[in-house]
């Protein structure tokens, strides 16, 4: 196949250059595979680019006991372990490529990490997104997840969260996560989906395989004896600071009207040592925001990148599938993966004619996918007086320990967009770059404003020019001189043979 | 004997190979992350803030938020939900304020 031509690349002043290939995929996850796989089998030499250490993104996690259960990537130049922190037009990757899966820091960053750029003519993003949170008080207690990092701990190392896990937040993703905390030991004190989803009903029974899905779940709820109460919500955790770990040893759970204002004598305390908690997901938006993509806000408040039916951005040459396209679900995201390197496909020329019958069904299936995503969007939406749970003292920016009291004053200093008061009370300053707090700052200004936050207003807040933390040497091209030689000689070709 | 400790003592019985974290040993089984293992172990923070001096541990799970930063093998900063635990890895909790912590 052509991936071994295309990875007799050189080094440029330590930086691995490679050749240049038809298409560079970034994100192994489900859009991201679907979009390699495909444009591989249609001739094309592609590197797939991700920062974990096996392929298969959020949705896909498997062990590294499980090689079985990996995808076939025939053909496509597969690039583990490394983490993408810039894309430049033209279209060079900036990557820094760790050890791998094989030999431990995969993606975590590490100072073995080696820079390579990878040089294509085309370009798929397909980063995904992470859970999104909010704010309530106790959140930052050790034992209080996100839903995904809860299934993460799951799937990826077989470990659930703690002996006995409350679930929260919204969205059918709680029920694969309580199911399978069960499943791998944990008592699961109640599942607490703080909407009231009834009206759902109906964008379910027009989508069969997935109202059997729920029925699963229903099922293996009731098999496990797990209480699923709509309409409640975790509104404060506690710990036991003076005596162990001060790690979360129970929660507030209170039953909420239907903007999310806790009603007043609904409150019950459940012990736990561990809570999983999610309100949908955020999609990761650095590499489209860098490159000028165009965005816009969705339904569900997320900032998304625009794409035509051709899943093509608004920058000639890079295409977007999967969550950064509006959260969708797996399902959508490898429809759209695959419509993506059907197209840049096209786009190239050259190449092997389109099934047209295959890509009039994708097209099809997408149309009928993001139906059901919008309805899944509207259903499970945040309603605002979640602002409500927070107390002066509730820390909204984790990494810069910013507590609501400093955003409240920001705004009563005047500010009336994020942006303003991410500057006057340093939320989302701090190492996570506001990944984390930058939904609930641009909600708690909204709140304060009377005026949800407009596009703009969010890619001032979800705009990073570096998307992964690197070294400085890094970023001033003088990269590491250590062992290049080692690098050159053949370890991304053999990753290539994966 | 705390619950944690005893969590651990299973946990090093089933496991493959050991680790240790801030001297005492803790079980891994091959292909689990280091913030994994120390979670099955009965471990949930190994960190605490700069200002506050809060504890942290696990929050994202998925290399986002940074709050699961740990010493491994004397390199300060690094992921405990990314970073795949090895034979013999020496695991430190992160002190924020010894020179070159963080990301």
């Amino acid at each position: 196949m052509t991936s071994g031509t295309y990875d007799t690349g050189t080094y440029d002043t330590g930086t691995y250059v490679t050749g240049t290939y038809d298409m560079a995929v970034v994100g192994a996850g489900p859009a991201g595979l679907a979009a390699a796989i495909t444009a591989a089998a249609a001739g094309r030499a592609v590197a797939l680019v991700d920062a974990g250490p096996r392929p298969g993104g959020q949705y896909f996690r498997h062990r590294a006991a499980d090689p079985g259960r990996r995808p076939r990537l025939d053909g496509v130049t597969y690039l583990p372990g490394h983490r993408v922190w810039q894309v430049e037009p033209g279209f060079v990757v900036h990557a820094l490529a760790g050890t791998g899966g094989t030999a431990g820091t995969g993606g975590a960053g590490g100072a073995d990490e080696r820079p390579v750029e990878i040089r294509a003519a085309m370009l798929v993003l397909a980063p995904g997104a992470y859970d999104r949170s909010l704010p309530f008080p106790g959140w930052d207690l050790p034992g209080v997840l996100t839903a995904g990092a809860a299934q993460a701990l799951v799937k990826g190392s077989g470990v659930a969260a703690g002996a006995r896990t409350v679930v929260a937040g919204t969205g059918p993703f709680l029920l694969p996560v309580a199911t399978e905390l069960a499943a791998t030991g944990s008592t699961v004190a109640g599942v607490f989906e703080a909407n009231r989803p009834y009206g759902f009903a109906a964008a379910l029974a027009r989508q069969p395989a997935r109202l059997a899905e729920g029925a699963r779940y229903t099922a293996a709820l009731g098999r496990a004896r797990i209480p699923y109460l709509m309409g409640r919500a975790v509104v404060a955790a506690h710990g036991d600071g003076a005596h162990g770990d001060g790690a979360v040893t129970a929660v507030t759970v209170a039953r909420l009207d239907d903007d999310w204002h806790p009603v007043g004598g609904t409150e019950r305390t459940i012990e736990c040592d561990s809570v999983a908690v999610g309100y949908g997901f955020t999609p990761q938006l650095e590499l489209p925001l860098q490159l000028g993509c165009a965005t816009e806000v969705a339904a569900d408040g997320n900032l998304v990148v625009v794409v035509d039916a051709a899943q093509r951005t608004s920058v000639p040459g890079v295409y977007a599938a999967g969550e950064v396209t509006g959260i969708g679900g797996a399902q959508l995201a490898m429809v759209e993966g695959e419509l993506a390197a059907h197209a840049a496909h096209a786009a190239l020329g050259h190449g092997a004619p389109l099934a047209s019958k295959r890509v009039r069904g994708l097209l099809a299936r997408r149309r009928r996918l993001r139906d059901f995503a919008a309805a899944l969007r509207a259903a499970y939406a945040v309603r605002p007086g979640w602002t409500s749970w927070l107390r002066d003292d509730t820390l909204i920016c984790r990494c810069e320990e910013v507590p609501y009291a400093r955003l409240a004053a920001a705004v009563g200093l005047g500010a009336t967009e994020p942006r303003a008061v991410k500057l006057l009370s340093r939320a989302g300053m701090g190492w996570c770059q506001g990944r984390v707090c930058g939904y609930p700052t641009a909600m708690i200004t909204a709140a304060a404003t009377g005026r949800p936050p407009g596009a703009a207003e969010l890619r001032s807040l979800a705009r990073r020019p570096i998307a992964q933390p690197i070294r400085l040497g890094d970023l001033a091209g003088g990269a590491d001189p250590a062992d290049p030689a080692g690098f050159a000689s053949g370890e991304l070709r053999k990753r290539g043979r994966v | 004997m705390s619950p944690a400790s005893e969590k651990g003592e299973r946990a090093i019985e089933r496991a493959d190979f050991e680790i240790t974290f801030d001297g005492r040993p803790v079980g891994v089984t091959a292909g689990q992350t280091v913030g994994a293992a120390l979670v099955a172990a009965g471990i949930r923070s190994w960190r605490r803030t700069r200002m506050t001096g809060r504890p942290r541990g696990l929050f994202c799970g998925i290399g986002v938020c940074f709050d699961c930063l740990i010493t491994v093998n004397d390199r300060p900063g690094l992921r405990a939900c990314l970073v795949e635990a090895r034979q013999g890895d020496v695991v430190r909790s992160d002190d924020p304020h010894r020179d070159g912590a963080g990301p």
